[in-house]
C-alpha cells in the first residue's frame, strides 16, 4: 500500500467524487436536521432554529412520547430475543453441515433478505388478517377436530394490527441480520473444545451453556446489535402491521413530517434515534475490541 | 464409556447436523420464512379476489396490473432511476474502493467509518433528512421526466456507493499486488496498468456491486416515500398506497414480477462474488 503523499493526483482523483457526494448529499441533510432539532415551529411552513432544547425535552418528558419510546424498546428488544432463539439453531446447524448444505442453506438464509421488504410485509398481511391463511388454516383444524360443537362456531383470531404482528413481522423481516453472524462465530468455534466438555462428563446442556455460547458471544453480540438497530428504527412494520396503538418511534417521526408538519419535533426524534444507534455501535465495538484483547 | 457408545449409535456426540430434532427445527423455521412470499407467488394466479381459497389457474391479474398505466408509469420510474442510480454507484463506489485498497492515508479509519454511515443509520433518519434537505435548498420540482426523478435519484447514489464499495474492495482484497508492481516495471503507465492489469481482476466484483445497486434502489421504500411527489410515484411507493387499501391480486401480480426481478439480480451478484477457482494465481 503506498503514501497518499507518493501519488497525490490520482489520490484526490479517486476521493474527490465520493466524498463529495457523501457530503453535500448525506451529511449537509443531517446537519439539516441537526440544526431542524433545536428550532421552534413558527407557523405551517417556517422553522426558526432558536438554539432551544424545547424539542428533546418534550420527547424525553411527555408522557404520550415516553410511552411510544418505551414501547419501541421493549418490542424491539422482544423480537430481538424471539430472533436469537430462533435463529441459533440454523446457525448451529449450517456450521455443521457439509459442504454443500451449506451453501444452499446460507442462500436460503439470505435470499429472503433481497425480497423487497415492502412486499415480505404485504405477504405477511394475507397470512394474519381476519380472512388470511392463519385464520383459515386454524378453522379447519378447529372444524375438523369437531371442537364447533363444544365451543360454538370458530371466531377468527386477531392476528393483525397489534403488537403480536408487528414482533412477528420484525422477526420475519430482520431474521437474516441474526443468523449471518451467529453462523461465522459458531463456524470459528474449535470444535474440539465440545469435545473435550462432552468426554469430560458434562451435559450437551452445560456444553452449550458453559462451552458454546460463551465462546460465540462476539457473534451473539453483533447479532443482537444488528437487528435491535434497524427493530427500533422500524417504520414500516408496524405502519402497516400495527393498529393505531401499535405504534413506534419511526410512525412518530414519519407523523412530524408529513401529518402533523412538526419538522423540529420530528427532527429531535431523529437525533434521539440516531444517538441511539451509535451508542449500540460503539457497544458493540467495544465489546470487539475487549475480546481480541482478552485473546491476545 | 461403552453405554454412552450405544445409546449414541451412528451419531457422533457432536455430529449436530444429524439431529433430528434440530433439522426439524431448523426445516421449521424455513418454512415459515418461505411460506408467506410462496403463497404470495402462487395467489397471484388465482382466479379469485378474496384471495384464500384457490378457484383456478388465470393470469388475468398480471393483464390487469400491465393496463394499470399508473403501476407501468410507477414501474417506469423505479427502473429509470435504479440504472442511473447504478451507473453512478458504481464509479463512485468503485473509485472509493480503489482508494481504500491503494493508499495509506491519515484518518483512514475514521474515514471509512464515514463512508460506512449511510449503511448504518436507520432508513428513517436518512429519509426525512433528504426531505428537509430538498425543501431546504428549494431544488427544483415539477420538471418534466426523466429530471423530476433526480433527488430521488441522488438519495439513492448516496446509499447505495458505499455498498459498492464495500463489494468492490472484498473483491480487491484477493488481489496480487505483485501483478501491478510487475507491470509497471515493465513499462506500463498507470493508465494502462489499470485497463489492463488491475481493471480485468476488478471486474467480477465491479459487476456484483452494480447488481447489489441496482437492486437496493429498485427495493427502496422508506428513503423513497420522503423524497417522491404526487408525480414522482415509485413502484415500491405506488403498491404501498395499494396495499393500504387492501390486499388484491393484482398487488400479488406486480409483487411477484419484483420478486422474480430481485431474485435473479441476486442470484446473478453471488455467482459473481463467489471466489472463482478458475484464476488461480
Amino acid at each position: 500500500m503506498e503514501s497518499w503523499r507518493d501519488n497525490r493526483f490520482v489520490f484526490w482523483v479517486f476521493a474527490l467524487p465520493g466524498t463529495l457526494w457523501l457530503l453535500v448529499f448525506f451529511i449537509a441533510p443531517l446537519a439539516i436536521i441537526w440544526a431542524l432539532s433545536f428550532g421552534e415551529q413558527v407557523d405551517l411552513v417556517n422553522v426558526e432554529v432558536t438554539g432551544t432544547l424545547q424539542q428533546y425535552a418534550r420527547a424525553l418528558t411527555d408522557p404520550v412520547y415516553i410511552q411510544i419510546i418505551w414501547k419501541s424498546i421493549w418490542i424491539s428488544a422482544l423480537a430481538t430475543f424471539l430472533c436469537l432463539v430462533i435463529a441459533y439453531p440454523i446457525a448451529f446447524l449450517i456450521s455443521f453441515a457439509s459442504t454443500r448444505w451449506k451453501t444452499v442453506l446460507l442462500v436460503a438464509v439470505i435470499l429472503p433478505f433481497w425480497i423487497n421488504l415492502l412486499i415480505r410485509t404485504y405477504a405477511l398481511i394475507a397470512v394474519f388478517r381476519t380472512r388470511g391463511f392463519a385464520n383459515f388454516g386454524l378453522e379447519w383444524l378447529y372444524t375438523t377436530a369437531q371442537l364447533d360443537h363444544v365451543f360454538g362456531p370458530f371466531e377468527p383470531l386477531p392476528l393483525l394490527y397489534n403488537n403480536f404482528a408487528v414482533i412477528a413481522g420484525l422477526i420475519y423481516v430482520f431474521m437474516p441480520f441474526m443468523v449471518l453472524p451467529l453462523y461465522a462465530s459458531v463456524e470459528r468455534l474449535d470444535k474440539s473444545f465440545l469435545e473435550a466438555s462432552l468426554d469430560l462428563g458434562a451435559s450437551q446442556v452445560r456444553t452449550f451453556f458453559s462451552v458454546t455460547v460463551p465462546l460465540t458471544m462476539p457473534g451473539i453480540v453483533s447479532g443482537i446489535i444488528l437487528v435491535f438497530i434497524p427493530c427500533l428504527g422500524s417504520f414500516l412494520t408496524p405502519d402497516l402491521l400495527g393498529g393505531t396503538n401499535a405504534q413506534m418511534i419511526g410512525n412518530v417521526i414519519e407523523r412530524q413530517f408529513k401529518a402533523a408538519n412538526n419538522w423540529p419535533f420530528g427532527a429531535a426524534l431523529s437525533f434521539l434515534l440516531m444517538y441511539a444507534t451509535f451508542g449500540a455501535l460503539a457497544l458493540r465495538a467495544a465489546f470487539a475490541g475487549r475480546k481480541q484483547g482478552m485473546e491476545v | 464409556m461403552a453405554i454412552r457408545l450405544s445409546t449414541l449409535g451412528s451419531q457422533g456426540p457432536i455430529d449436530y447436523s444429524r439431529r433430528l430434532w434440530l433439522r426439524t427445527m431448523v426445516a421449521l423455521t424455513f418454512l415459515l420464512l418461505y411460506t408467506p412470499i410462496i403463497t404470495l407467488i402462487i395467489f397471484s394466479f388465482n382466479d379469485s379476489r378474496r384471495n384464500v381459497v384457490w378457484r383456478g389457474f388465470t393470469t388475468k391479474y398480471y393483464v390487469k396490473a400491465w393496463n394499470n398505466d399508473s403501476l407501468i408509469e410507477a414501474f417506469t420510474n423505479s427502473l429509470t432511476i435504479a440504472v442511473i442510480s447504478t451507473v453512478i454507484s458504481t464509479i463512485l463506489g468503485t473509485m472509493i474502493a480503489l482508494l481504500l485498497w491503494r493508499f495509506r492515508f491519515p484518518f483512514k479509519a475514521a474515514y471509512e467509518g464515514f463512508m460506512a454511515l449511510p449503511i448504518v443509520i436507520p432508513e428513517i433518519c436518512m429519509g426525512v433528512a433528504m426531505l428537509a434537505f430538498f425543501s431546504r435548498v428549494g431544488f427544483p420540482t415539477g420538471m418534466p421526466w426523466p429530471l423530476n426523478l433526480s433527488a430521488i435519484t441522488i438519495a439513492h447514489i448516496a446509499f447505495s456507493f458505499p455498498f459498492a464499495a464495500i463489494v468492490v474492495r472484498a473483491r480487491m482484497a484477493g488481489f496480487n499486488r505483485e501483478l501491478e508492481e510487475a507491470s509497471r516495471d515493465l513499462g506500463a503507465s498507470e493508465w494502462q496498468t489499470f485497463w489492463n492489469v488491475i481493471f480485468p481482476y476488478m471486474k467480477p466484483g465491479v459487476i456484483a456491486g452494480g447488481l447489489l445497486a441496482f437492486t437496493l434502489s429498485l427495493d427502496d421504500f422508506v428513503i423513497t416515500f420522503f423524497t417522491s411527489g404526487p408525480d414522482t410515484v415509485t413502484f415500491p411507493v405506488k403498491v404501498y398506497s395499494m396495499v393500504r387499501f387492501s390486499v388484491t391480486p393484482e398487488v400479488n401480480a406486480a409483487s411477484t414480477v419484483l420478486v422474480v426481478i430481485t431474485v435473479v439480480m441476486t442470484v446473478l451478484a453471488m455467482r459473481l462474488q463467489a471466489p472463482d477457482k478458475t484464476e488461480a494465481h
